[in-house]
């Protein structure tokens, strides 16, 4: 419990002072602040509640089912062009916020997927899921979202590759959260 | 949203006939994690919408606009660093940019920042890469986003 507040040191202070903020707004009819909560924040609050509790759910089960080699042979050091496509097509078919894709990449390096692999899924994640590139085709058309996705897609793969080359060299760790 | 729930729910089932023990652990293992990002995850969401408050429309004209020039660009890939939108909101709002007369050059550096840095969750991300590895990663990214959204301004309007 104490390594738990030590660790998250600022965050509670945060969230203490928001509540206080809001619930004085309220009181008081603080226009500005009634609209931060109901606005912003309940729409990220929402999105988040609603997403990651059910994809923390379905990493656990991949973390107890899913053995090591099995993701090491097809996505580990040695998996080449094969590799980088299906952390991509992984990346594709999720939805979610930015923030949902750190404990995925996460579970993937302990499973023994490649630091190259782990930040192509990153990036990837962030240029192209498909749930969003209805939303994109419709609000700014088909050839504002191919020519993007096309051009993007060499881009994540050099910082993939880049990234992956300095996490190896510094010996770097992707902790549990 | 909700293939998401079905298919997680069905996994469950599933799992849970096959080895009712190993599921359980699972769950455990990742509703575990969930609540220990938690408190992070909501110190983040309130900072967020707090600096959206001041992000109106007529903000991002002002600064996002024809007129605007180079200077565009750059405030393009500055927002998109710092702020954080989902894509339903993100997306309308980038096609009322460009029916405002924001170019789809600016337009593609505001969204590829938009999704690829985050400035303001850089807490999360450091809980799980270190500070120097999340910097280095959202620089780069920075840096990425700038030569799509150049390229895309070459290419865009010759096509």
């Amino acid at each position: 419990m104490k390594a738990f507040l030590k660790k998250h040191k600022f965050d509670f202070p945060i969230i203490m002072v928001f509540v206080l903020f809001v619930g004085s707004s309220f009181y008081f009819n603080y226009g500005p602040g009634k609209q931060i909560l109901k606005d912003n924040f309940w729409m990220f609050f929402k999105e988040m509640i609603l997403v990651l509790p059910v994809m923390f759910i379905l990493i656990g089960l991949f973390d107890v089912w899913i053995p090591k080699e099995r993701i090491k042979k097809h996505i580990g050091e040695a998996s080449g062009i094969k590799g980088m496509f299906l952390v991509m097509l992984l990346a594709f078919i999720q939805a979610g916020p930015l923030y949902a894709a750190f404990p995925v990449a996460y579970l993937l390096w302990k499973k023994g997927c490649s630091p190259v692999n782990v930040f192509i899924y990153i990036s990837a994640f962030t240029t192209a899921k498909i749930p969003m590139l209805t939303f994109e085709i419709g609000f700014l058309g088909l050839k504002f979202s191919l020519l993007r996705i096309l051009i993007t897609i060499p881009v994540f793969i050099l910082i993939g590759i880049i990234m992956g080359r300095y996490f190896k060299r510094n010996k770097c760790k992707i902790n549990e959260g | 949203m909700i293939p998401l729930t079905i298919f997680t729910t069905l996994l469950v089932i599933i799992s849970f006939i096959v080895d009712r023990k190993k599921t359980i652990k699972g769950i455990q293992k990742g509703l575990k994690q969930f609540l220990k990002i938690l408190p992070t995850l909501l110190s983040v969401i309130i900072i967020i919408s707090i600096v959206l408050f001041f992000v109106s429309d007529k903000f991002l004209m002002e600064f996002l606009g024809k007129e605007a020039g180079l200077g565009a660009y750059i405030s393009a890939a500055v927002i998109g660093s710092v702020s954080l939108l989902p894509g339903f909101i993100a997306y309308p709002l980038a096609g009322f940019l460009v029916q405002s007369g924001v170019s789809y050059s600016v337009i593609a550096v505001f969204i590829t920042t938009l999704m690829m840095v985050g400035i303001l969750t850089i807490p999360i991300e450091a809980r799980y890469f270190g500070l120097k590895t999340t910097i280095i990663r959202n620089v780069l990214s920075f840096i990425g986003a700038i030569i799509v959204g150049t390229v895309m301004a070459f290419i865009y309007y010759l096509i």
